[in-house]
């Protein structure tokens, strides 16, 4: 864990229920969390165990049934609409399991759609190349594999030098070494631009890169577990 | 069903084209049907000839002409009319009614009363759209100046005539029921007062069926010539029935026009809509072929959602056409006088309308269907690949530069797919060419307006003489009171003649120095008379001539000496067939002396009551038009009609624009639904987002406006082209301002649309988009 104590996300209490009566389902439990700056954290868990939830509220894409939680001085539970996407739009970088690039835009088009909107980018030829895809700047996405299409949104989503990083599942559709790759794209962004990452996988695997791995079960984290010797992605294999 | 909206959008485009081929051709039907109705059994005649005064025995003669079915002599004339509820004088027509023997011919349709008896002189029948308009009822009195006596009479019967459908005034341009009436009397009666006992001055003749006309025209007008009569006319030609002719060539070409845009707009938005539910479907289709259903059970499958949705379509056009088509051809029974309405509800037309509309629907979605069942179901199964892209040729030269990304990404979905583009841009074209086929008619009107009456007509009033008089009368005319400025014509009625080719016409003989009737070409010049003989490029084109051709001039009045005449000009002008040469000339052409048919004034309005009261009572004035009440009715009728057909085609352009934007916004909304959650949960706003989705409709919107007007233009010729007749053409003038209007009402429609579909990017759910693959 970096040495330091800078809380970025306090959590307490968050409860998140989906639907009502006998249909209701409990995503989350009465969970609390706090995430520090510059932290490498990932979620593990089986599908259902409440880590998408948390990750969705964390983003300011979902709200908690009940409970609390602030990004730094910001109250995420509870503001509108607008102040989420303004939250968004300044804070976060996203990644997703399925890239989600826009098709019509070229690779430096699609990291430039962000740096278009952000105060401090990198410029998109920057960011590419820290996910090593200075040569494909001008290519579409279904120009480019699917690893290079997921460092393409990797590159995206640090272009903005956000605060918080959430990936979902960002190696979900890619193979070992390709995985590899992408993870090493958010471990250098991580590290050079201390941002703060959040990683779901359910890739055991990959918490060997982590400063904290979270344990979910059942809308709860059972168990937390800090790294005493963090693997580089290099070293790890699925 | 998930695209009911879609459908229903669908539906209601395809409604249009079956309300308005059911309206446009179930009124021309019924119209027509209810004509040949009346003119059958109230045996409307075939040939019209008018005589000065013609003895009975020729009838013999005229009867045993080959292919004469009968024949019918009458004393028909103008007379005015003081009616009590108004000072302005009414002109009328007069006509006799046979004595001993019911009518042979233009049978009237006796709505209430009597016909007058035989030789009474005070009787008269009087048709009922004046009587209306003036509530006479069975025993009003009126007074009528019959050849320069006045009379009381007294309304014994309402009655309508076949002849008289469309009952327009002597120089009006349009029917006004107040100031224009026709009067039935006793034969007997008539001929007392104008010294025709055993003589007639009108004659109806009715055909054998197959009968060649022409022939027997000719053999008429040879056996009338010595009595003064002016050649015969066919049925054609006749004022009231070539209005209603003029008017169902109307309809007949909207229904050629207007419902084959509906069917087009229908099949395109129906293959745009089915082939993205088909896109969105492949998996499911791949499963069930993987599970054995065969290729024509998908077909099936995928072609009864398009005739489901046809056959909603179908139904409310059924019910909007079946109600619209009754509304409208009840208002042109009110314009036109029918005594009873045929409607026309024949099965044909339905079956007609909904097997073109179901047909148009099925070649939309045939190209989609066809995909769908011929999908492998492995590949099916397998999510499309991701939509290819590449740069725009535009952006290649340089010119995009500096443009969001969000705007790049509107403009390369755009243009990836350019035939659907060019169709929904085209279906937006269509939607303001509707518009202008619709608005410009009043453009046309306010310029046929100005010219007719503002640059050209400047008279207050014109008053026609019984017959010729000497120009002095000139100086009587400019004693009336009030009366200030003195105008005489003198108008003969002739046969012009170019090899085979004939026309019988009406030569206006203008004085030299003219100021109130100038005549005005389509540049907007007055036309200046230097002598020799100035026609209609119309004239021209019906006899062949060109100017300094020679042509023969035959008078069917007066001593009818046949000479030829140089043609010194032809004019382009929109009122009927004309025929101008000065007045001088004309009379010399006459060899009788400086008379005239009749006088234009201008008056002192404050004077009014006392000049209509002095045209009243002046014998020699047959009739009289008003030029204020004439402008005044023309624009009442017009903006009537013009009201209605706005709003019908308003509402029809704007089905046509919103359904396709409708279409165009959904499809793209669904297409791109995943890119836009995406953009969102970057950090978009709902307006960002939306922006990129409405930029290429915007953009569409905007590039599709030039040809909707250029479309317009060509609706409107067409359907101006369709309209135009000899009684009168409307000129082809659009404003500006009509384009712009049009366009506004286009993009209104857009925007409501954009709106409906912008509430559903607010509900875009951000996070099944993205655990989701495309």
């Amino acid at each position: 864990m970096p040495d330091n104590t800078e809380i970025v996300f306090h959590a307490r209490g968050l409860t998140k229920v989906y639907g009502t009566g006998a249909v209701a389902v409990q995503a989350l439990r009465d969970v609390d969390l706090d995430l520090y700056k510059g932290e490498f954290v990932v979620l593990l868990g089986p599908s259902g165990s409440g880590k998408s939830t948390l990750l969705n509220i964390l983003g300011g894409l979902d709200r908690p049934t009940s409970g609390e939680c602030r990004f730094r001085d910001h109250v995420l539970t509870g503001a509108s609409e607008e102040a989420l996407t303004r939250y968004r739009r300044e804070h976060v970088g996203f990644v997703f399991q399925f890239y989600n690039l826009i098709p019509a835009l070229t690779a430096r088009e699609n990291v430039a759609l962000v740096t278009e909107i952000s105060e401090h980018p990198l410029s998109p030829a920057e960011a590419l190349a820290l996910v090593g895809l200075d040569d494909r700047l001008d290519h579409f996405p279904a120009q480019l594999s699917g690893g290079e299409q997921q460092r393409v949104a990797v590159a995206r989503a640090i272009a903005k030098q956000p605060e918080v990083l959430l990936c979902d599942e960002p190696t979900g559709a890619l193979d070992s070494k390709t995985g590899v790759r992408v993870l090493e794209a958010l471990v250098a962004a991580n590290q050079t631009l201390g941002t703060t990452t959040v990683v779901i996988t359910h890739n055991a695997a990959i918490k060997d890169i982590a400063d904290r791995v979270l344990y979910f079960l059942d809308g709860r984290i059972s168990e937390i577990h800090v790294t005493e010797r963090k693997l580089s992605p290099a070293e790890i294999t699925w | 069903m998930r695209i009911w909206p879609q459908g229903l959008a669908i539906a209601l485009v395809v409604a249009a084209g079956v309300a308005t081929l059911i309206l446009a051709v179930g009124a021309y039907r019924s119209l027509d049907e209810t004509r040949r109705a009346y003119y059958e059994r109230h045996r409307f005649a075939d040939i019209f000839a008018s005589v000065s005064r013609a003895p009975r025995t020729i009838l013999t003669d005229i009867s045993s002409i080959d292919g004469v079915l009968s024949v019918e002599p009458r004393i028909v004339d103008h007379a005015i009319l003081d009616i009590d509820d108004t000072v302005t004088p009414v002109t009328s027509v007069v006509i006799s009614l046979p004595d001993h023997h019911p009518q042979r011919l233009n049978i009237l349709y006796l709505r209430s009363g009597r016909l007058p008896e035989a030789g009474n002189d005070h009787e008269a029948v009087v048709n009922e759209a004046f009587a209306n308009a003036h509530r006479l009822v069975i025993g009003s009195a009126f007074s009528a100046v019959l050849n320069g006596r006045k009379r009381q009479l007294r309304v014994v019967g309402v009655a309508l005539s076949p002849e008289y459908v469309y009952a327009i005034g002597p120089g009006d341009l349009m029917p006004d029921d107040r100031r224009f009436a026709v009067v039935w009397m006793s034969e007997s009666a008539l001929a007392a007062a104008y010294d025709l006992e055993g003589a007639f001055n009108s004659l109806l003749v009715k055909l054998i069926n197959g009968t060649r006309a022409e022939a027997v025209v000719d053999r008429i007008d040879r056996l009338t010539a010595r009595y003064g009569g002016t050649g015969a006319t066919l049925r054609k030609d006749q004022t009231s029935d070539a209005f209603l002719d003029a008017e169902l060539k109307q309809l007949n070409a909207m229904a050629r026009i207007i419902p084959p845009i509906f069917l087009l707009v229908s099949a395109f938005l129906i293959n745009m809509t089915l082939s993205r539910l088909i896109a969105l479907e492949r998996e499911q289709i791949g499963l069930l072929k993987a599970l054995g259903y065969g290729r024509l059970r998908i077909a099936v499958h995928y072609l009864e959602l398009v005739l489901a949705i046809a056959a909603v379509g179908i139904v409310i056009g059924y019910a909007l056409g079946t109600w619209f088509g009754l509304s409208l051809t009840r208002l042109y029974a009110e314009f036109f006088h029918f005594p009873f309405l045929i409607f026309e509800r024949s099965i044909d037309l339905y079956l007609l309308a909904g097997g073109l509309s179901a047909a148009a629907a099925s070649v939309g979605g045939l190209r989609s269907v066809w995909k769908a069942a011929s999908l492998a179901p492995a590949v099916a199964m397998q999510p499309p690949a991701p939509a290819r892209y590449k740069p725009m040729r535009i952006e290649r030269l340089g010119m995009l530069q500096g443009l969001s990304q969000l705007t790049m990404m509107s403009l390369r979905h755009m243009v990836r797919m350019p035939a659907r583009a060019a169709m929904t841009g085209l279906g937006l074209s269509l939607g303001a060419a509707l518009l202008i086929v619709s608005l410009f008619s009043v453009d046309s009107v306010e310029h046929m307006i100005d010219v007719n009456f503002f640059l050209a007509q400047r008279q207050d009033a014109t008053l026609n003489f019984a017959t010729a008089r000497d120009i002095r009368v000139t100086d009587d005319v400019r004693r009336l009171p009030g009366v200030l400025r003195v105008e005489p014509f003198r108008s003969v009625l002739v046969r012009l003649r170019n090899g085979q080719r004939d026309r019988k016409i009406a030569i206006q003989g203008l004085p030299a120095d003219r100021d109130l009737a100038r005549i005005i070409d389509r540049s907007l010049a007055p036309v200046l008379l230097s002598g020799g003989l100035v026609i209609d490029e119309r004239v021209a084109e019906v006899l062949a001539l060109a100017p300094g051709d020679l042509v023969e001039v035959e008078p069917l009045e007066g001593r009818r000496r046949t000479r030829e005449l140089r043609l010194a000009a032809i004019i382009r002008s929109d009122f009927g067939l004309s025929a101008y040469m000065p007045m001088r000339e004309l009379n010399q052409l006459m060899a009788e002396g400086r008379w005239i048919s009749g006088t234009h004034i201008s008056y002192d309005r404050t004077l009014e009551n006392q000049l209509f009261e002095a045209v009243k009572s002046t014998p020699a004035i047959a009739s009289i038009a008003l030029h204020r009440f004439a402008l005044a009715k023309f624009r009442e009728t017009i903006a009537r009609n013009i009201d209605i057909m706005v709003g019908i085609y308003l509402s029809l352009a704007v089905i046509v624009a919103f359904g396709v934007a409708y279409n165009a916004a959904r499809i793209q909304l669904s297409e791109q639904a995943r890119e836009l959650a995406s953009l969102r949960v970057l950090g978009f706003t709902r307006g960002e987002v939306s922006h990129v989705l409405f930029l290429e409709l915007a953009v569409l919107t905007l590039l599709s406006q030039p040809l909707g007007w250029l479309l317009g233009y060509g609706f409107g010729w067409l359907v101006i082209s369709g309209f135009s007749s000899d009684l009168y053409r409307t000129p082809m003038v659009i404003h500006a301002a009509t384009y712009a209007r049009a366009s506004l009402v286009v993009f209104a429609a857009v925007a409501v649309a954009a709106l409906i579909v912008r509430l559903r990017i607010n509900r875009l759910d951000l996070m099944r988009v993205l655990k989701t693959r495309d």
